[in-house]
């Protein structure tokens, strides 16, 4: 570590420690309460934003109605949920439906539109207006919660927090299983090294004989998926309603730029960056949370313009 | 203007003389390439020749349709309900004039900001913090001249630190990083009391009264905007030839020539930042006496987006298209619910937008140019006389 980092670190590290000793003695309780509830949004933002890093990584595509996606697989997850009863079922079906919508998108509007990002982005702009308003019509305004399995549900007792809801810790050691998933699927396999020679260098992947709008197609629908998956796993511990999509956008955009875009590990490690902000600033300062969010990422764009593993091509 | 074409506009001029000699119709956007081409012979002879010259030649770029806008511009609140003369006329001459910010950014600049309604609404912000408004607890009720000076200077002052934070990036980041901004000041507004008082915000702002006119009044007001959307027109009409701006240009083909010839790319991006800034301050303040009142929702997403849409809709690649794209806005968005339910109106707008995306990038105003070169590519043009197109 260079002496910069040190630098850095000291001058970022020291306060936030000295503010989680205090925090930790005024009243330890809050504290790891909203600890675990930051680590649980986290893991929510985690889910997100590497579908959005995996297809900007690939596709140089910022797709905006990322956060429509997770909207739509959200709502269809519930429709599934309470006609089948199965929550099961709905992540599945949040999962596929978001999926399958993705690979549409692809295949009929950004794949003709190769190269040329800027239009692609007010495509995806338009696409957002459009599938919000549509989702408006089918489902309305309302608020829809969804009803966890029974083992699930309730809450568990924890050392040093006294009660948490079993779900929330759920979330996370999913969002880590499925993480750990991801990574396996691009460091471990075929189709993973296909996608990361492509986020390296597309025109040599195609020139080497595989087929190019194909892993486009596949990584869209990954990512678009994970958006919808998400969707029915954060539905079930907030809510799902008109004007989530632009919180979870807004979300994974600002913790892709801070981690990176195109890495999933800085997808990671933004998402555990924002949550905690969000969550420690929602406890202790509730009128300025927001702004904790916007100065990590003023932060991250003053000193690593790339976010903190982006690489400097 | 791509790079390639630039070039050959850069290297032509003489063939660019000749063509203006030669008086070959003008293609509605007079290029730096003419005027240069005529003032620079004229730099030697005497200021009374100069002087006709740049006469001359204002006269040449004024057209019928020209003139035929200004008039029906300045008639049009004499015939006009007043209805149409405020909501339709008033309002899309502001939301034009922000428009217009971001085509200065975009189309001149490169920078796609999605933050110009964030500045706006910043600038209105401060005009109801500074001056008056019907919440005596947190406005400090200095006069109006004063508020509205502080209020575009701190604008201006966002705005350009808005474009410090992207231009650390190029490209699409921008648009991601002037988006999160918006959003995140979108939820500070939303969220904070002490300053600017949550999701109410402030309302009772009023149009100030100068010399016995009451500017709130929907005649005066639309002159007031007309007045401000003009200056912006031909303020960025002049900037866009004068060095700052073909620097800029430059710099948005190809940044990296630009830098080596020793332009500092990163104080001209941000120069461009103030100055866009600045517009959508002005449109801003317009647009909080147009509203008189200022709450979060006037800077959500959906707000931000719609000036993108304006611009993309009327066309980034000239100034009018702001005001054309703010015009069709502002008639569907009053309109199109005669034809489909109210709360559709979004998925409207957004099929248009969609469809103009899809099928014409450069929005109306290139509709209308291949239109035009459809219908006249049959006798006239050929060569030279395209470069400018």
């Amino acid at each position: 570590m260079s002496r910069k980092n040190w630098a850095l670190l000291l001058l970022f590290g020291v306060p936030v420690a000295v503010f989680a000793v205090w925090a930790i003695v005024d009243n330890a309780s809050l504290f790891f309460k909203t600890l675990l509830n930051g680590l649980t949004l986290a893991s929510l933002y985690f889910l997100v934003a590497s579908g959005f890093t995996l297809v900007f990584g690939l596709m140089r595509n910022v797709n905006l109605a990322h956060g429509s996606l997770y909207l739509f697989g959200a709502y269809v997850g519930w429709y599934v949920g309470e006609h089948t009863g199965s929550w099961v079922l709905a992540v599945i079906a949040g999962f596929l439906a978001a999926a399958v919508m993705g690979l549409l998108m692809q295949v009929l509007v950004f794949r003709h539109m190769q190269g040329q990002d800027l239009r692609q982005t007010l495509v995806t702009i338009g696409l957002s207006i459009v599938l919000a308003d549509l989702m408006l019509w089918a489902w309305g305004a309302e608020i829809y919660t969804f009803d966890p399995p029974s083992w699930i549900y309730g809450s568990t007792t924890l050392p040093l927090v006294n009660k948490f809801p079993t779900y929330r810790i759920v979330v996370l050691i999913a969002s880590i299983v499925i993480g750990v998933g991801l990574w396996l699927l691009l460091a471990r396999t075929r189709i993973g090294m296909m996608i990361r020679a492509g986020v390296d260098d597309r025109g040599m992947l195609a020139a080497s004989g595989v087929n190019v709008q194909r892993v486009f197609a596949l990584t869209f629908a990954i990512g678009a998926g994970l958006a919808g998956l998400a969707g029915v796993v954060g539905g079930t511990a907030l809510s799902i309603s008109p004007g989530e999509d632009t919180r979870y956008l807004l979300a994974s955009l600002v913790v892709v730029i801070v981690g990176g875009m195109g890495s999933v590990v800085g997808a990671a490690i933004g998402a555990l960056l924002i949550g905690l902000a969000e969550q420690f600033g929602l406890a202790y300062a509730p009128t300025y949370s927001v702004v904790f969010t916007f100065v990590i990422m003023v932060i991250a764009l003053a000193f690593k313009p790339r976010g903190l593993m982006g690489k400097n091509t | 203007m791509s790079a390639a074409k630039w070039r050959r506009a850069m290297n032509s001029s003489s063939a660019a003389a000749a063509e203006a000699a030669r008086g070959v119709r003008d293609t509605g956007r007079p290029t730096v390439v003419r005027s240069t081409a005529q003032t620079q012979p004229s730099r030697d002879i005497v200021t009374e020749g100069r002087l006709s010259t740049w006469w001359r030649s204002i006269v040449r770029a004024v057209k019928w349709r020209h003139i035929a806008v200004i008039v029906f511009v300045f008639a049009y609140p004499f015939f006009a309900t007043p209805f149409f003369t405020f909501q339709i006329g008033a309002q899309s001459l502001a939301l034009g004039l922000i428009a217009l910010s971001l085509i200065f950014l975009g189309g001149y600049g490169g920078m796609v900001s999605l933050a110009q309604m964030t500045v706006a609404g910043f600038a209105a912000y401060m005009l109801a913090i500074f001056g008056t408004s019907s919440n005596v607890a947190i406005s400090l009720g200095w006069p109006w001249w004063l508020a509205l000076i502080v209020a575009i200077s701190l604008a201006t002052l966002v705005a350009a630190g808005i474009g410090w934070l992207s231009v650390r990036t190029e490209g699409i980041y921008t648009i991601m990083i002037t988006l999160a901004v918006g959003v995140a000041f979108f939820y500070l507004a939303q969220q904070n009391y002490t300053v600017f008082n949550g999701f109410q915000g402030f309302s009772r702002i009023a149009a100030p009264t100068v010399f016995d006119l009451d500017l709130g009044q929907p005649m005066p007001f639309y002159f007031l905007v007309l007045a401000c959307s003009l200056a912006g027109y031909f303020f960025v009409k002049h900037l866009i030839r004068a060095p700052f701006g073909i620097a800029l240009q430059g710099i948005r083909d190809n940044p990296r020539r630009m830098q080596a010839l020793g332009y500092n790319v990163t104080a001209h991006r941000v120069g461009a930042y103030a100055v866009a800034g600045f517009l959508a301050a002005v449109g801003g303040i317009l647009m909080v006496w147009y509203n008189g009142r200022i709450s979060p929702g006037t800077v959500g997403v959906g707000a931000m987006i719609n000036i993108l849409i304006i611009a993309v809709l009327g066309g980034m690649k000239h100034p009018i298209g702001a005001f054309i794209g703010a015009i069709v806005f502002v008639l569907l968005q009053n309109f199109a619910i005669d034809l489909v339910d109210r709360e559709r109106f979004n998925l409207v707008i957004g099929g248009v937008f969609l469809a103009i995306v899809l099928f014409s990038p450069d929005g109306l105003l290139g509709l209308w140019q291949s239109l035009r070169s459809r219908l006249d590519s049959a006798f006239t043009h050929r060569g030279q006389g395209r470069i400018h197109r």
